[in-house]
């Protein structure tokens, strides 16, 4: 948007003497990831590699990590590290576009993966895949992207094994 | 100790894709007057006003100061609420919450939206943690998607059996004159409508409406005054979730709606909902909600959805009606989708839905569903509680 632009565009419709004004509202957003994730987003983009961690009452190993455990209400800090490889427990394919959200073209796959050790399941998107083959059970392993930013979207897509 | 509370008056606006012919205040005025006349009371006689919708599908915040024009609430108290899917429950919650806590004896409670406004996927997508799952949750359609995929692994149903609750929520629409979607439809219709997220198609998905809902609340000693057969409340329960579409990690069920009807069934005496309810209203946002979560409100065991669906037993001539209203699949304004569920209920028990009425109906149930994924359950009653 060039310097001294407004960041709203008006346009007004006449429908049949019914007037309707199209407006967008642009709001800058920064979203802090906070100690836990960001420990798993720098894995992720450093390492390659997965981390869940695990709550010291109900022992549930939750990925993504966050640092408070919602059943138990108490702070998680034993780190698990994951493999890259789980099974795919649910999925859908998603045959509408939404350009301003999705990060790919329709049709795509998503669904629930639970990596190994893992209690949660991981929603992700499914690449490389028939997605009229699709099943659920059917193992599936994380690709990285070769250029990574911290983002949980390192992991390309998961791809069935 | 709770006062006693009833229901004595409803009202609704038609519902449609768009309404240029107003403004989101407006909209919200037609469902108050509506509601008014239905009890015979004018705006003097309220003593407190709970208005609710989702800020973000209409970009304005503090609704409810900017809605005082249609509400009402010029020098009353009024109270905004929002909570997703669930809004329109919660505010009339909070409607049964204002009166039965003694403080005030006639409430107004308002559910309204304006969909057309905005991008409701888009707008819904900003529930999910902004790092996570956003890029390609967008929307309610996909987690919903993948939970009936996973039932249908589970259970050996089909996209044919909730092709028939699709069925069954349109056609009973027909006989509602507030539905937006009034066509009449077959399985087939359903099977061949496009895919939107395998295995959900078009027709298997709720609509996005326009349109508000206004509920009159009114304690004991008043609610018998202002309504021949006042709409008992009995219990209202709710569970809540993590949003995160990873972590219930039990998409065959809906826990929270599991845990919440039981809370309810347990304070209102009820041990079989099948045969001691007699009508319920289900927000069911699609056709396959309607397979999968009866098993959620233990009207039959699991995996048993199915069978009873091709039965027929939740059809208007069936032995427990769900929807004759159409539900969610035929009218969605989503604030107010939720209070539209315990509208209709109220309606059964006074005897006042019209061509929808199912005969006799003393115990009504109805239910909301947000986020990913929260359950409310309303029961109302002909009798005090």
């Amino acid at each position: 948007m060039p310097e001294g632009k407004p960041e709203t565009i008006f346009d007004v419709v006449d429908k049949a003497g019914m007037l309707v004004q199209k407006g967008r509202i642009k709001v800058p957003y920064t979203w802090a990831a906070g100690k836990v994730a960001s420990k798993f987003l720098v894995g992720l983009r450093d390492e390659r590699r997965i981390y869940g961690i695990r709550c010291p009452e109900c022992k549930t190993v939750f990925v993504p990590p966050k640092k408070l455990c919602h059943k138990c209400m108490v702070e998680m800090s034993e780190w698990v590290e994951l493999g890259d490889e789980g099974v795919l427990e649910t999925f859908t394919i998603v045959h509408y576009g939404e350009p301003t959200v999705h990060p790919v073209q329709p049709p795509f796959a998503y669904g629930v993966v639970k990596l190994e050790r893992a209690d949660t399941g991981m929603v992700h998107l499914i690449g490389e895949a028939d997605l009229a083959s699709l099943e659920e059970g059917q193992r599936v392993r994380a690709v990285f992207n070769d250029i990574r930013r911290g983002h949980y979207l390192d992991i390309k897509y998961f791809k069935p094994v | 100790m709770a006062r006693r509370t009833a229901i004595v008056g409803i009202g609704q606006t038609y519902h449609c894709a768009r309404r240029d012919d107003v403004n989101g205040q407006e909209l919200i005025n037609e469902a108050v007057t509506r509601a008014l006349e239905d009890a015979g009371l004018t705006m003097k006689d309220i003593d407190a006003i709970v208005i609710g919708n989702m800020d973000h599908f209409e970009a304005i915040n503090y609704v409810d100061g900017w809605s005082v024009d249609g509400s009402g609430a010029f020098m009353r108290p009024i109270m905004k609420l929002t909570t997703g899917g669930t809004s329109g429950m919660t505010v009339a919650t909070a409607g049964y919450y204002h009166v039965a806590s003694g403080f005030f004896d006639v409430v107004l409670a308002i559910g309204w939206e304006m969909n057309s406004s905005s991008d409701t996927t888009a707008a819904i997508t900003t529930c999910c943690q902004p790092l996570i799952e956003r890029d390609f949750f967008a929307g309610a359609i996909g987690p919903l998607a993948a939970e009936y995929t996973a039932y249908i692994k589970r259970f050996g149903a089909t996209e044919e059996d909730a092709a028939l609750v699709s069925v069954r929520d349109h056609n009973n629409a027909l006989n509602n004159p507030h539905a937006h979607l009034r066509t009449r439809i077959t399985v087939e219709d359903v099977m061949k409508s496009p895919v939107l997220c395998y295995p959900i198609k078009l027709l298997d998905m709720c609509p996005r409406s326009d349109g508000a809902c206004a509920l009159i609340y009114a304690c004991e000693g008043k609610a018998e005054k202002l309504a021949p057969r006042p709409a008992w409340v009995h219990t209202i329960a709710g569970s809540r979730d993590f949003v995160y579409m990873g972590e219930p990690f039990q998409h065959e069920e809906l826990i929270t709606l599991e845990r919440a009807s039981a809370r309810a069934y347990k304070r209102a005496g009820i041990t079989d909902p099948l045969k001691e309810i007699d009508v319920m209203e289900l927000y069911l946002p699609a056709s396959t909600t309607g397979v999968k979560w009866m098993e959620s409100l233990w009207v039959c065991g699991r995996g048993e959805a199915p069978r009873l669906i091709r039965e027929g037993v939740f059809n208007m001539d069936g032995q427990l009606p769900v929807n004759p209203s159409g539900g969610p699949l035929a009218t969605n304004p989503i604030g107010a989708t939720a209070m539209i569920r315990v509208g209709e209920a109220a309606l059964q028990i006074m005897g006042k839905a019209g061509d929808r009425q199912v005969p006799n109906v003393r115990t009504a149930l109805a239910t909301a569903f947000g986020s990913c994924s929260w359950s409310d359950v309303t029961i109302l009653r002909d009798t005090k509680p």
